[in-house]
């Protein structure tokens, strides 16, 4: 075998994983798309069915019953809002970690991390409490500080791991033209790092969107986003399935749409390294 | 100037006056938590009728998950959040909650006639006479089956056969070759799970869960017997994963065609005698659930039911709406408007004495009888200190049946033997028993 053969059959194997790979992991939403379009009875029929007649009954049973757009609407809000607030405290911190690092930074970064490893169950019933003697029970207020808190290690740690590889010489070099801190942040170190900062926020925003626990805790209908709304289709004592899927594809379909328009960001900020 | 300002204050006070109008008729809002379940669902789409004949009174509709809804709700209520107004409860928490003073009592004068709600279901959401939630639709469990496949099998089926005649026509039916299992049976872990289910069995075993002095007794013989019945039952012929099923996949099972028999929520009947979502709707018939050696708590009941938390701040709309969802004229709306196969049932006596329910639900007879049946209040064949049929209305239960559920679902999915299973099941829950100082 001549070394340009080797190379195409390992360019193919590569390509043959990461295509497999890529499968698995789409094959659920693939699935849940399908049995969106699907009956009751075709949903749970054994063996599955590839082939069948279509049908949007379940899409306009979801109509009828949410009120998808007031759902879409405070997932937007809560996601987006508890994002920019998580971004406004993590870029100083991170700032601040990445380049004026003191004795217990690493400390620091660690026990912030470690709140991760906390179950969210272990503190519902404090939080719930606070929450309801703060009159915040079923309001997008709490969501947004919730979800906050709640992304806001990953954000620092993220926004540092980025910090910490752009060369210190540029920070100097302002320094030496005459830019104050704030100016540092924002007309070096900001401009320099988008990238990250938009694949930072991008993940930020799926996690929120995504998120259940506290959503289904804390809400009732004022504030419920859409993951409350497609918990609502999950039935004790009946058939669900395809009327769950439409649910799902709808609450999905804005986050992937999203996504796809910045999966440039996404994957650069994923895999930055800093200056490349 | 004098112009402006008699202006501006004339403005002032014809905004006042109508901000105090706004707020004399301003609407009440209430917040109801409800199961997605098909009757649930439709009071949601006839809350309208509702609200014209209560202008004033809004209604919102929060939907959720079974369990997310006992944990919200529970949240709620201990905590006197006031999220919710009226709250889907079941015979579990009706009597426990109304003990402590969490609900009030359900305004039953008037025209609402309590006297025509089912005798059973009444004293099982009651707490010393006291009605504490309104049945909105009940159930009891029985066997339903494929009437084809027993009898092509050479088998009958009648009302209270013996667990071990259930056990014969099971082997006759079963052919897995084909894709027909035997039987179809709960074995998911759960207090609401494969403990209703096995509850009724090991009660028709001659077992209860507590003795007088409230210890457990798992480990009786008559517990060993009735779950390693159970265990071997649906080992033999059940589908493969019995240990996972619970009502949606055994319903899932039964209405593709690939069950001989299925024991579970009365509910089901229509359900599966619905052609659009039954493949075998003309061949399934009804039967009272087995016993052995006694008819005491063979058969569960449940009654999914609507509470009004104590801190709410909108009582008496949510007693009004209350009423209204559980009354005679609110099935009567539903007959007339979605036909008659379609009512909530297991609530009122006039809902079965109807003609036109008759005629529709070719399952009544059998339900009326498994509910009539039930009695929360005399469910075991030795004298137990409890309340319930297929649970005791404690609050200690949920933690005890769920744990119960846990292994002996280990035990069905061959983990552990079925005496292991009892035996840390009994450790466990007196472990709780003595934690709650029972004894």
């Amino acid at each position: 075998m001549t070394l340009n053969q080797q190379r195409k059959l390992k360019t193919f194997i590569t390509g043959l994983f990461a295509w497999t790979i890529a499968l698995i992991l789409f094959f659920p939403i693939f699935w849940m798309f399908i049995t969106s379009f699907k009956t009751e009875l075709q949903a749970i029929s054994i063996p599955p069915s590839l082939f069948f007649e279509p049908t949007l009954d379940n899409y306009s049973e979801v109509q009828e019953r949410s009120d998808y757009v007031h759902h879409a609407i405070n997932s937007i809000i809560t996601s987006f809002g508890s994002t920019i607030l998580a971004l406004i405290i993590a870029v100083p911190a991170a700032f601040s970690m990445a380049f004026a690092p003191g004795k217990r930074t690493k400390d620091v970064l660690l026990w912030m991390l470690s709140t991760k490893m906390l179950p969210a169950v272990g503190v519902l019933v404090p939080i719930y409490m606070i929450c309801r003697d703060y009159g915040l029970l079923d309001s997008k207020t709490a969501l947004v500080i919730i979800f906050t808190l709640m992304n806001l290690p990953i954000v620092v740690w993220m926004l540092f791991s980025y910090f910490k590889d752009l060369p210190k010489e540029i920070l100097e070099a302002a320094r030496m033209d005459g830019a104050t801190p704030w100016d540092e942040v924002v007309k070096v170190v900001l401009p320099l790092s988008m990238g990250a900062i938009s694949s930072t926020a991008l993940l930020s925003i799926v996690l929120c969107w995504n998120e259940s626990f506290w959503s289904l805790t804390l809400t009732a209908s004022d504030a419920a986003p859409l993951t409350a709304m497609i918990a609502s289709y999950s039935s004790p004592e009946g058939l669900f399935w395809a009327k769950l899927s439409a649910a799902s594809t709808l609450a999905c379909a804005p986050i992937v749409v999203f996504g796809w328009f910045c999966q440039k960001q996404l994957v650069q900020g994923l895999t930055f390294g800093a200056v490349k | 100037m004098k112009r402006l300002m008699k202006n501006t204050i004339a403005c002032a006070v014809s905004a006042a006056a109508s901000m105090t109008a706004f707020t004399a008729f301003a609407d009440t809002e209430i917040t109801v938590a409800t199961v997605n379940n098909g009757h649930m669902i439709e009071m949601q789409k006839l809350t309208p009728a509702f609200e014209e004949a209560n202008p004033g009174i809004k209604v919102k509709w929060v939907t959720l998950e079974e369990n997310v809804l006992r944990q919200n709700v529970t949240q709620d209520i201990a905590n006197k959040s006031g999220l919710y107004d009226v709250m889907t409860i079941g015979m579990y928490e009706a009597p426990i909650w109304g003990q402590r003073g969490w609900l009030q009592a359900v305004n039953t004068s008037g025209d609402y006639d309590a006297n025509d709600i089912l005798p059973s279901i009444r004293d099982g959401l009651s707490y010393d006479g006291t009605m504490y939630a309104a049945p909105f639709y009940g159930e009891s469990s029985m066997v339903m089956y494929r009437k084809d496949l027993v009898k092509e099998a050479g088998m009958e089926i009648n009302d209270r056969d013996s667990w071990e005649h259930i056990r014969d026509v099971a082997a006759a039916v079963n052919d897995p070759s084909k894709g027909i299992y035997g039987i179809c049976l709960r074995g998911k872990a759960g207090w609401g799970d494969n403990m209703a289910l096995v509850t009724t069995i090991a009660n028709s075993f001659g077992a209860r869960w507590f003795d007088e002095e409230w210890k457990p007794q798992l480990e009786s013989a008559e517990w060993t017997n009735a779950v390693n019945f159970y265990v071997d039952l649906l080992s033999k012929y059940g589908p493969p994963g019995s240990s996972s099923n619970s009502f949606n996949e055994s319903l899932a099972l039964f209405n593709e065609g690939k069950c001989g028999m299925w024991i579970d929520a009365t509910i089901a009947a229509s359900f599966v005698t619905d052609p659009k979502q039954s493949k075998v709707a003309d061949q399934v018939g009804f039967a009272q659930s087995p016993i052995s050696v006694t008819e005491k708590g063979a058969n569960w009941l449940w009654a999914w039911s609507l509470g009004i938390p104590a801190a709410t701040k909108n009582a008496d709309a949510a007693q009004k709406f209350v009423r209204w969802a559980t009354s005679k004229e609110y099935i009567e709306l539903v007959g007339e408007t979605n036909g008659w196969a379609a009512v909530p049932t297991g609530t009122r006596a006039s809902t079965y004495a109807n003609p036109k329910f008759q005629e529709a639900a070719v399952f009544a007879e059998a339900e009326l009888k498994a509910i009539n049946s039930a009695n929360p209040n005399d469910s075991t064949l030795k004298p137990s200190p409890y309340v319930g049929v297929q649970f005791a209305a404690i609050p200690e239960f949920q933690a005890i049946g769920t744990t119960t559920g846990q292994m002996i679902s280990g035990s069905l999915a061959g983990s552990m033997t079925v005496e292991e299973a009892l035996k840390s099941a009994n450790k466990s829950a007196d472990r709780q028993m003595r934690r709650a100082r029972y004894y």
